[in-house]
C-alpha cells in the first residue's frame, strides 16, 4: 500500500510539473504591444549590432530581432502570412531579397531619404528593399607564394597553372551560386560551363567555410581561393600579418562581383512607420559606418567612410550587374555546377 | 504440465482483453497526430517535380545513394563494434578505472556531431596546429590524409553515436544476469565463446535497436556531412531546397530517407521477431567480472581511452580553451542564464512527453499485438531519420494552416481581438517537432526493455485480476526503470543538441544554446561558439550523472 501511495504521489507531482510547463508553452511569446517597437527578422548574425542600440537611443523605439538563416526566415514569413510579427526583413544576399519580393513578402517603401542615400544599383527597382552593406567576392592569394601579376579574372582561375593550388567553397553556398548566376546572366550558360569546367579541372580543394579557405591559403594548402572580402577583414583585424591579400578580379572587364545585405519592410508589418524609420536610420552615414565596420563590409551609402583595413585594399571597379535579377539564373547555376562536377 | 499452464494463461489472455481497453485507441490517436508532419512530407508527391529528379538522376543520384548507403554501413558497423565491445569490457571485466569508464563512456553522447566536426577540423586540418607542427618538423611536403572524406565523416559519427549501442548493450548484458553465461561456462565454453554464443544473441534486440538509432542519426545529419563535404541524400535535400528553391522536390527526396528508415525498422523487427528472448530468472546473482591484470588491464584501459579521448576529452578540452580565451577578451554572451533555462525547459518538457508517449505506445502494442497498433507506433517513429528542417517544415505547414483557418477565428471570438498565431507563434510547434523527431529514441529504448520482461509475468498478474494499467504500474514500470532512465537521458540530450528545427520553429524571442552555437558557427566564429557549445555538453552530462546515481540506488 505504501509503495502504491508513493507512486501515486510521484505521478501527481510529475504530471503537475509537466502541466505547468505546458501552460507556459501554450502562451505565445507576448510581444510588448504598448511600447514603441519594431520587429526585425535578420539573417545578419555577426554578433551584437551596435547600430541597433544607437537607433533605440535616438528614437526610443525598441528593436526586437529574430535571427535565422535566409531560407528559414523566408519559410517562416511565408507561413505566418498576414499574422507575422515581423516588420523588417534583413537578408544577406540580393537573391534572397529578390525571392522575398517574388513571394509578395515585402512592401514598397516611399522614402526620398532612402533613395538619396542608397545608389540605384543597390536597391530594388520598385523600392521594396535597400542595400545596407556591400561585400565583394573576389580572388584571395597567399602573398608569399603568388604575385598579383599572375592573377586577372574569375575565368582565368581555370588556367592549368593553378592546378592543385586552388581552394573553393562548395557550390552549395548561396554566395557562389549568386556569383555563377551573374556570370550566366552576362555570358550565357555555355560559356560559364566551360569556365567552371576549367576550375574543376584544376582539382580544387573544396572547403565549407570562407574563413577556413583563407586559413588554408595562409597555411599553404592552396595558393589562391575565392571568398567574401569581410572574412579577410576579420582575420586581418586579429593578425595584421596574416599572409593573404585580396586581388580585385575582372578590373579590365566586368568588375569584381559584389553582393549586398539589405533590408525591406514586410508586406504585413504591424509597425510600418517604425520599420521605415529603422531602415532610413541604417542608411545614414554614421549608422552605415557602424554597420559596415562591425563586419568589415563596404557601406552602401557612398558618403560613409570605409574601414581603414578595407581602405588599404584600395578602391576597385564593382560589377554593376543587377545581382538580384540574376537570381533568375540561380537554379541554372546549381544545375550547371552539378553537370560539371563542381560539388 | 508446463505446456498446459501456458496454454491456460493464453486462453485467459483474450478473455481479459475483450473488455474495453483504452490502450490501442490512445496509441492510434497519438500516432495519428505524430504522423501528420510525415504525411505532410509525403504529400509532396502530389505535386510533380519530375524535372529536378531528371536532373538529379543524370548528375548525382547514384552517387548520393551510394554515399548514403556507405555512410550507414560505416556508422552501423563502427557503432556496433565500439558500443558492444566497450559494454562487454565494462560489464564482464574488472580493471583499474572500470567504475569511472562505465559511466564516462556515455559522455560523447553529449557532444553534438557538428561540434565534434568543427573541433576536429580546427585541430587536424591542413591549417590546424597538428599538421602545422608536423610540417615544421618533417618538411613542407608532409601531409596527413584529409578528414574531409568518407573516413572522416564515419569516424566523427561513430565517435558520437556509439553510446546508443553502448547504453543499450550494457543494460541488456546486465539484465541477463549470471545464470545464462554460467550455464554456458559449465558446459565447457570459454568466457569469450560463451559471450559470443549466448550473451550476444540474447542481447540482439537491444544491439539492433541501438545500431538502428545510430544509423537513423547518420541519415538525418546535415551539419557534419556539409562541414566535411560528403554528399548524402540529406545534403541533397538542402541543395535542392535552398539552391533550387524547390521545396517539393526537397521533400520528395526526404521521403527517400523515409524509405531508408523504414528498411532499417523492418530489419530491426525481423531480427527481433524471429527470436524472442526473455529472461525468466535474472533476479538471481549478478555477473562476476573477470579480473584483468597487467598487460590485459592496460589494454582494457587504453581501449576505453582510445574512444573517450577523441570522442569527449579532446573536444571538451578544446572548447574549454576557447572559452577561457573568450573570457579573456570579454566577449561573453550576456543573456547566458536565460539561454540555459530555455534549453532545459524545452528539453525537459519534450523529454517527459516523449517518454510518456513511448510507454503508452510500447505497452499498447504489448497488450494488443495487432499489426495496426505495432506498425502505427513504428511509423510514428520514422521522423528520426528526417533532417530537422524537413520535420520542421512538415510541422510548420499543417500548424500554420490550422492557425490561420481555425485558431485565429476562435481566439478572436474568445478574446474579442486578434490574438496572433497561437500554435506557430508559441513553443507548441517546436515541442511537437521534437516529439516527431525523437520519439524513436524513447520508443526503441522503452520497447527494448519491455520486451525483456517475460509475458508470463503479465499473464500471472492479469489472471489475478489486475487491470492493464495496474500491471504496467506494479509490474512493468519498476522492471523497466533502467530502460526508462536511459530513454529520458537520450531524449533530453538529443533535444538539447537539436538545431535546425529549433531555428525554424522557436517562438519569437526564445533562443536556446544550440541557436547560439549555430549563429556563431555559421559565421565560422568557432572560438565564440565554444561557450554555448560547452554549456550544451555540461547540461547533457548532468542528467547522465543523475541517472547513474538513481540507477545505483537499488
Amino acid at each position: 500500500m505504501c509503495m502504491r501511495h508513493m507512486f501515486r504521489q510521484k505521478a501527481i507531482l510529475v504530471l503537475a510539473v509537466m502541466a505547468t510547463l505546458g501552460v507556459g508553452v501554450a502562451l505565445p511569446a507576448t510581444l510588448a504591444a504598448t511600447a514603441e517597437v519594431v520587429v526585425v527578422y535578420t539573417a545578419r548574425h555577426y554578433g551584437q549590432e551596435p547600430v541597433f542600440e544607437a537607433f533605440t537611443k535616438q528614437t526610443g523605439i525598441e528593436i526586437q530581432s529574430f535571427d535565422g538563416s535566409p531560407s528559414e526566415l523566408f519559410e517562416r514569413l511565408r507561413a505566418e502570412g498576414d499574422k507575422t510579427p515581423a516588420d523588417v526583413l534583413i537578408s544577406v544576399d540580393a537573391g534572397d531579397l529578390w525571392n522575398a519580393t517574388q513571394a509578395g513578402l515585402l512592401a514598397k517603401i516611399d522614402s526620398p531619404e532612402l533613395q538619396a542615400n542608397i545608389p540605384a544599383h543597390l536597391r530594388d527597382a520598385e523600392n521594396r528593399w535597400f542595400a545596407i552593406t556591400v561585400r565583394a567576392r573576389t580572388i584571395m592569394y597567399n602573398t608569399r607564394k603568388v604575385k598579383p601579376e599572375e592573377l586577372s579574372t574569375y575565368e582565368a582561375l581555370g588556367d592549368p597553372k593553378w592546378k592543385n593550388r586552388l581552394c573553393l567553397r562548395s557550390s552549395n553556398h548561396i554566395y557562389n551560386q549568386s556569383l555563377l548566376a551573374t556570370m550566366i546572366k552576362r555570358f550565357g550558360e555555355a560559356k560559364v560551363e566551360a569556365i567552371v569546367r576549367g576550375w574543376v579541372a584544376n582539382n580544387p580543394t573544396l572547403i565549407s567555410s570562407d574563413t577556413r579557405i583563407l586559413e588554408s591559403i595562409a597555411a599553404g594548402e592552396c595558393d589562391i581561393g575565392l571568398t567574401n572580402s569581410y572574412y579577410l577583414g576579420r582575420l586581418l583585424a586579429k593578425d595584421p600579418n596574416f599572409p593573404v591579400a585580396p586581388f580585385w578580379a575582372n578590373q579590365q572587364s566586368t568588375g569584381t562581383h559584389v553582393n549586398i545585405s539589405g533590408a525591406g519592410v514586410t508586406a504585413h508589418a504591424k509597425h510600418r512607420a517604425n520599420a521605415i524609420k529603422l531602415i532610413e536610420f541604417l542608411s545614414r552615414p554614421e549608422a552605415q559606418q557602424g554597420l559596415a565596420n562591425n563586419n568589415f563590409e563596404y557601406p552602401a551609402n557612398p558618403q560613409a567612410p570605409v574601414h581603414p583595413i578595407l581602405a588599404k585594399w584600395g578602391p576597385f571597379k564593382q560589377d554593376d550587374i543587377d545581382v538580384a535579377a540574376a537570381s533568375e539564373f540561380q537554379v541554372a547555376a546549381v544545375k550547371l555546377a552539378d553537370r560539371v562536377g563542381y560539388k | 504440465m508446463v505446456r498446459h499452464e501456458t496454454h491456460q494463461a493464453y486462453v485467459l489472455g483474450p478473455l481479459v482483453k475483450t473488455r474495453f481497453s483504452g490502450w490501442p485507441l490512445a496509441a492510434l490517436v497519438i500516432t495519428g497526430l505524430l504522423m501528420v508532419p510525415i504525411v505532410s512530407v509525403l504529400s509532396s508527391f502530389l505535386t510533380p517535380a519530375g524535372e529536378v529528379w531528371h536532373h538529379l538522376w543524370r548528375t548525382q543520384l547514384v552517387e548520393l545513394i551510394t554515399n548514403t548507403v556507405l555512410l550507414l554501413a560505416g556508422v552501423g558497423g563502427g557503432t556496433l563494434v565500439v558500443g558492444t565491445g566497450l559494454a562487454w569490457l565494462v560489464v564482464y571485466h574488472h580493471f583499474p578505472g572500470r567504475a569511472f569508464f562505465e559511466w564516462a563512456l556515455i559522455l560523447p553522447l553529449a557532444i553534438p556531431a557538428y561540434v565534434l566536426g568543427f573541433v576536429f577540423l580546427g585541430l587536424f586540418d591542413f591549417a590546424g596546429p597538428l599538421q602545422t607542427f608536423l610540417r615544421a618538423t618533417f618538411g613542407q611536403g608532409f601531409r596527413l590524409p584529409t578528414l574531409r572524406s568518407y573516413g572522416g565523416v564515419t569516424l566523427m559519427m561513430t565517435l558520437v553515436f556509439y553510446p546508443y549501442v553502448y547504453l543499450l548493450a550494457r543494460s541488456a548484458f546486465r539484465g541477463q544476469g549470471a545464470a545464462t553465461i554460467e550455464m554456458a561456462r559449465s558446459l565447457g565454453r570459454s568466457p569469450l565463446r560463451a559471450f559470443l554464443m549466448v550473451t550476444l544473441p540474447i542481447a540482439r534486440p537491444a544491439l539492433v535497436a541501438g545500431v538502428a538509432l545510430a544509423m537513423m542519426e547518420a541519415l538525418a545529419d546535415f551539419g557534419t556531412v556539409a562541414t566535411f563535404g560528403y554528399r548524402t541524400l540529406t545534403e541533397a535535400i538542402y541543395r535542392v531546397w535552398y539552391g533550387m528553391f524547390d521545396r517539393t522536390a526537397a521533400t520528395q527526396l526526404a521521403s527517400g530517407l523515409l524509405c531508408f528508415a523504414l528498411g532499417l525498422l523492418l530489419v530491426e523487427r525481423i531480427s527481433r521477431g524471429r527470436a524472442r528472448f526473455t529472461e525468466t530468472h535474472h533476479r538471481g546473482a549478478g555477473v562476476t567480472p573477470t579480473v584483468l591484470r597487467g598487460g590485459r588491464a592496460a589494454l582494457a584501459v587504453s581501449a576505453c581511452l582510445a574512444v573517450l579521448g577523441p570522442g569527449f576529452l579532446l573536444p571538451v578540452g578544446q572548447l574549454g580553451l576557447w572559452t577561457l580565451k573568450t573570457f579573456q577578451t570579454g566577449q561573453f554572451a550576456p543573456a547566458f542564464g536565460a539561454l540555459l533555462l530555455n534549453t532545459l525547459y524545452l528539453a525537459g518538457l519534450a523529454t517527459g512527453l516523449a517518454c510518456l508517449i513511448a510507454v503508452v505506445l510500447a505497452y499498447a502494442s504489448r497488450l494488443h499485438p495487432s499489426p495496426s497498433v505495432r506498425w502505427s507506433a513504428q511509423c510514428a517513429a520514422l521522423g528520426y531519420a528526417l533532417p530537422g528542417s524537413v520535420v520542421a517544415v512538415g510541422v510548420l505547414l499543417p500548424l500554420a494552416w490550422l492557425d490561420h483557418t481555425v485558431v485565429v477565428a476562435l481566439l478572436e471570438r474568445v478574446l474579442g481581438r486578434s490574438g496572433g498565431l497561437l500554435l506557430t507563434g508559441s513553443a507548441v510547434g517546436l515541442i511537437f517537432a521534437y516529439l516527431v523527431r525523437f520519439l524513436a529514441v524513447s520508443l526503441q529504448t522503452v520497447d527494448a526493455s519491455l520486451t525483456n520482461i517475460p509475458p508470463s509475468l503479465d499473464d500471472a498478474a492479469r489472471s489475478l485480476g489486475a487491470s492493464g494499467s495496474r500491471v504496467l504500474r506494479r509490474v512493468h514500470l519498476p522492471l523497466m526503470r533502467r530502460g526508462l532512465l536511459t530513454a529520458l537521458i537520450l531524449v533530453f540530450v538529443e533535444v538539447m543538441k537539436e538545431m535546425p528545427a529549433t531555428l525554424l520553429l522557436r517562438p519569437f524571442g526564445l533562443n536556446t544554446l544550440a541557436v547560439e552555437v549555430w549563429k556563431r558557427t555559421s559565421e565560422a566564429m568557432w572560438q565564440e561558439a565554444a561557450v554555448p557549445a560547452l554549456a550544451i555538453v555540461a547540461a547533457g552530462i548532468l542528467p547522465v550523472l543523475l541517472a547513474i546515481r538513481l540507477s545505483a540506488r537499488k
